[in-house]
C-alpha cells in the first residue's frame, strides 16, 4: 500500500502554501515601494541631472573603459602574486607564533613584533617607506619598479593580517586533536600537517578569501608609487575631463571582480555550516 | 539646464539686492560689489594645500608672494575688492571639479584651459601661457640627451591632472609607460631615486625643481606647443555670473602688461631651456 499523506497534513501543508505565498507577495509590494520612493528622491533632487552627467556620462564611460580595464590588469596580476605571498608568509608567522619549543623562542619573539608592526602601520606608509624609501638607499639589487616595490609593501602588510587569522584557527583546534596525533605515533611536525592544520585552514577559509577580497582593493594603492592601476587610470581620464564617470567604471569592474569572490565565500561558509550540523558540533 | 539658469537668475538678483542695501550704507564700493561673490562684498578664491613655489610662496596664498597669488590679487584690485576683501579657501583638485556650486569665486591653480574640461567648468580666459619641459638629474641616462628620439627608452614620470602626462604620452611617446604620481614632491623623490629617468613639469615648475630641490638637477629641454596652446585658466562654477568679468578683469591686465610684469618679477626667465624637437 502506498503512503497516503493524511488529511491533517494536507491541511498544513497547504497553509503553509499559503503563507509562503503571502510573504512573497508582500516582499514584493515593499520592495517596489521603498524602490520608487527612492528613486523618487534621487531623480527629484535639485542636483540630479548635474550629478548624472558627471558621474554616469555614457561619451566618458565608453571612452575611459579600455584605460580602465588595462588598468585593471595591472591589480589583478599584483593581486595573484601578492594574494600567493601572502598565503606562504603569513602560514609560516602563523606557525612560528603557535609554536611552543624554547629552541624556537627567537622565532615567537620575532614574528610577534612583526604582526604587532605591519597590522598597526597604515598601508599607505608601508608603501611610501617601501616605495621610496628602500630605493633611496641607493644599493644596486633593490628594484625599482613601484608594481615590484608596492607588490613588496602589500605583502609585508597583508601576511600580518592573513598570519594572525590563520593563527586564530590553528589556537580554535582542540588541543585534544593534537594529543590524539602524538598517541597515534605522529611526530610533533606530522601532527602540525596532518591533522592541525587541515581543520585550522577550513575553519578560517572564509576570513582568509575576505582579506584575499579587501586586498584586491588596495592593491589599487601602489599607484602612489607611480604604477598605473584602474582607479588611477580612472583619475588621469577624470582629470583630462573634469569628468567623474570614469572612477564610477572603475568602481563598476572591482565590483564585477567582487562578487564572485563573495559568493564563493558565502557558498563555502554555508557549506561549512551544514556539515558542522549535521556532526552535531552545535 | 533650465535649473542651472534659473540658478543663476536667482543669485544674480541676490546679488543685486545685496549692493542696493551696501551701496546704501557704503557708498564707497565701486561697480565691483555688485558681482554675485559667494560673500557678498568679499571674493573667495581658492587653491590647493599645499600650494607650490614658484606660484605660492611658502604654501600661504594669501601673502601675495608667487606668480598666482600675485595674480589673484590683480585680479580682485580689478574686480573692485581690495586684498583685505580676499578670503582664501583650500580646494583639492576633486572638490574644483566637482559637479554644482563650488566654494570659492574662483579657483587659482595651474589649471590648463581645454574644451573637454570646458564643458564641465567655467574658465577665465588664459592668464599664461605655458609649456612642459623635461628634467632629469646629472647621473640619469638621459642627462644628456638632445632630441625627443633620444628619449624613447627612458621611463618618465609625471603628476596626475597634469598637461606633463598628455605631453609624455602624445608628444615624446617613450616605450616606456609613463609612472603618474599624486604630486610633483612625490615625483620628485622618484626622480632623486632613479627610480624614474625623467620628469616632465610646467617649465616654471621645472625651473624651480631642478634649481632648488635636486641638487644635480638639469633641465634638457621644454616642449614648445603652438602660442597659446596650453593656458592656465581660472576655474569657476559651470555658468558661474562671475566668468565675464573675471575674463574681463584677466584681459584687462593682459592689455596693460599686469600679466607680463607679474611673470617677470615670479617666474624664472621662460627662455633659458632649449626646444625639444
Amino acid at each position: 500500500m502506498s503512503y497516503q499523506p493524511s488529511p491533517l497534513r494536507l491541511q498544513r501543508e497547504a497553509a503553509r502554501r499559503r503563507a509562503s505565498h503571502r510573504s512573497t507577495l508582500i516582499a514584493i509590494i515593499s520592495t517596489v515601494v521603498i524602490g520608487t520612493a527612492l528613486t523618487i528622491i534621487v531623480t527629484g533632487a535639485p542636483g540630479f541631472k548635474l550629478v548624472k552627467q558627471s558621474f554616469f556620462s555614457p561619451h566618458y564611460m565608453k571612452s575611459a573603459f579600455p584605460h580602465v580595464l588595462s588598468g585593471l590588469w595591472l591589480n589583478l596580476r599584483v593581486l595573484l602574486v601578492a594574494g600567493t605571498f601572502v598565503l606562504i608568509l603569513g602560514l609560516l608567522i602563523a606557525l612560528a607564533r603557535t609554536s611552543h619549543s624554547p629552541v624556537l623562542y627567537p622565532l615567537r619573539l620575532i614574528a610577534t613584533i612583526y604582526t604587532d608592526i605591519f597590522r598597526g602601520l597604515p598601508l599607505l606608509l608601508v608603501l611610501l617607506l617601501v616605495g621610496f624609501g628602500l630605493p633611496g638607499l641607493g644599493i644596486s639589487w633593490i628594484p625599482k619598479s613601484a608594481v615590484v616595490l608596492g607588490t613588496i609593501s602589500l605583502i609585508l602588510t597583508y601576511s600580518a593580517y592573513v598570519a594572525e587569522v590563520i593563527r586564530a584557527g590553528i589556537e580554535a583546534v582542540n588541543p585534544a586533536q593534537r594529543m590524539a596525533g602524538r598517541a597515534l605515533g605522529l611526530t610533533q611536525s606530522q601532527t602540525q600537517r596532518f591533522v592541525v592544520l587541515p581543520q585550522a585552514l577550513r575553519k578560517v577559509t572564509p576570513p582568509l578569501l575576505n582579506d584575499m577580497v579587501s586586498l584586491q582593493k588596495d592593491s589599487g594603492l601602489i599607484s602612489v608609487l607611480g604604477a598605473i592601476d584602474a582607479i588611477r587610470s580612472a583619475q588621469i581620464e577624470t582629470a583630462l575631463s573634469f569628468n567623474f564617470t570614469p572612477y564610477v567604471v572603475a568602481g563598476a569592474l572591482f565590483v564585477a571582480l567582487t562578487i564572485p569572490l563573495t559568493r564563493f565565500t558565502d557558498w563555502l561558509t554555508r557549506k561549512q555550516d551544514r556539515a558542522r550540523v549535521q556532526q552535531g558540533q552545535w | 539646464m533650465k535649473k542651472l539658469s534659473v540658478a543663476i537668475t536667482t543669485s544674480a538678483l541676490v546679488g543685486a539686492l545685496v549692493f542696493g542695501i551696501s551701496a546704501g550704507s557704503a557708498s564707497v564700493a565701486q561697480a565691483a560689489n555688485s558681482l554675485p561673490t559667494l560673500t557678498p562684498g568679499v571674493l573667495t578664491i581658492g587653491t590647493d594645500d599645499p600650494a607650490y613655489t614658484p606660484w605660492f610662496d611658502n604654501n600661504n596664498p594669501s601673502d601675495g608672494k608667487g606668480f598666482e597669488s600675485a595674480i589673484a590679487y590683480a585680479v580682485a584690485k580689478q574686480l573692485g575688492y581690495p586684498a583685505s576683501k580676499v578670503k582664501w579657501v583650500k580646494a583639492a583638485f576633486n572638490t574644483v571639479i566637482q559637479p554644482g556650486k563650488k566654494a570659492f569665486d574662483f579657483d587659482i591653480n595651474e589649471v590648463s584651459i581645454t574644451p573637454e574640461r570646458a564643458k564641465a567648468v567655467d574658465f577665465s580666459t588664459g592668464y599664461y601661457d605655458v609649456a612642459q619641459a623635461l628634467i632629469t638629474t646629472s647621473k640619469s641616462k638621459i642627462a644628456k640627451a638632445k632630441t625627443i628620439a633620444d628619449l624613447s627608452n627612458a621611463k618618465l614620470g609625471a603628476s596626475v591632472g597634469s598637461t606633463s602626462y598628455t605631453t609624455i604620452t602624445d608628444v615624446i611617446k617613450p616605450k616606456n609607460k609613463p609612472a603618474v604620481f599624486d604630486t610633483n614632491d612625490l615625483a620628485t623623490a622618484a626622480l632623486k631615486n632613479g627610480q624614474i629617468d625623467g620628469l616632465v613639469l610646467d617649465l616654471p615648475t621645472a625651473f624651480y625643481v631642478a634649481g632648488a630641490e635636486l641638487s644635480n638637477g638639469v633641465i634638457i629641454g621644454q616642449f614648445a606647443p603652438k602660442a597659446g596652446s596650453d593656458q592656465f585658466g581660472l576655474v569657476l562654477t559651470k555658468g558661474s555670473p562671475l566668468t565675464k568679468s573675471v575674463s574681463a578683469a584677466v584681459d584687462a591686465l593682459r592689455a596693460n602688461g599686469t600679466l607680463k610684469a607679474i611673470a617677470a618679477k615670479w617666474l624664472a626667465t621662460v627662455g633659458g631651456a632649449p626646444v625639444l624637437k
